[in-house]
């Protein structure tokens, strides 16, 4: 979990071209949103590519997404669970 | 035409790896330096501490460098927001980023790039960055069509559609580049009368 955490962490700041955070910067539990990382609803739609791309997963229920983004571990936990269904 | 009243209160040029403010150099890079990384320059140079800089395309980080630069001493704060204006003009639209959007597509389209194929989204940019919420238009002509610019902003003043307006020229295909931009109030303090003449003459260099 912590190392898929630190790839999800640079994948997201590559992904997101947030050239003014470093990887080690987010912290685990932090909130993506609003006043955590203060990402955006683009950014949402970036990190779906994101998990396309690098982890071959699809969203299939958009209604998960804010519960799924909450932060960098929501993510990690749920692209574990999709691996570990598989 | 309107124009009595209407005076060209300030200018930002940027071209050639340099950026001027009212006829004085302010930043100049190598010329080697590619677009991108003379962008990032003044960026630093001018401003930091706005990330959503670094998520947009070369046409509004371009504009908005121009605004950040004409306005960072002299704002149109004291205008209703409703009333500063806001009219561009260039001659690629976003072609520039569009065709990068086109060779995302053939992977995974990215939303992030997407959001930029429109040219009016430079002045979005700068508005939510300085609060204007005015009358807006873009134009794309050949070339700077000063006569026009100058006829529909006499007519925003005209019919008090605005107190203020910013306006001009930001122009983008890969490596090419050129932006002029003017500020323009209804009261002069020393400006130049808002005529096409002095606007050529306000981005001569």
């Amino acid at each position: 979990m912590e190392k898929l955490m630190a790839a999800l962490k640079a994948q997201i700041v590559e992904q997101l071209n947030l050239q003014e955070v470093k990887p080690e910067d987010i912290g685990d539990d932090q909130p993506l949103f609003k006043d955590g990382l203060g990402l955006d609803s683009i950014d949402a739609l970036e990190i779906i590519v994101l998990l396309q791309q690098h982890y071959g997963i699809r969203i299939a229920n958009p209604e998960q997404g804010p519960e799924i983004f909450h932060s960098v571990r929501t993510i990690a936990e749920f692209i574990t669970a999709h691996q570990t269904a598989k | 035409m309107y124009n009595g009243d209407v005076y060209i209160t300030g200018s930002c040029v940027i071209r050639d790896n340099r950026v001027y403010r009212d006829g004085v150099q302010l930043l100049e890079t190598p010329r080697e330096l590619e677009l991108p990384e003379f962008l990032r320059a003044g960026y630093d140079h001018f401003s930091g501490q706005y990330p959503k800089f670094h998520k947009m395309d070369p046409l509004s980080k371009l504009g908005w460098l121009a605004a950040e630069v004409l306005l960072k001493e002299v704002p149109l704060s004291s205008y209703p927001r409703e009333s500063v204006g806001l009219i561009l003009a260039n001659k690629s639209a976003s072609l520039d980023t569009d065709l990068r959007y086109f060779d995302s597509v053939k992977d995974i389209a990215s939303p992030a790039l997407f959001v930029y194929t429109l040219p009016n989204i430079v002045m979005g940019e700068i508005s939510i960055r300085h609060g204007f919420k005015g009358e807006n238009a873009f134009f794309t002509t050949d070339v700077f069509d000063r006569e026009f610019m100058v006829g529909y902003i006499s007519q925003l003043f005209l019919e008090n559609a605005v107190s203020a307006c910013l306006c001009g020229w930001v122009e983008v295909m890969g490596p090419a580049y050129e932006v002029m931009l003017y500020k323009v109030e209804r009261t002069g303090d020393g400006g130049l009368v808002f005529n096409a003449d002095n606007l050529q003459k306000a981005a001569s260099i």
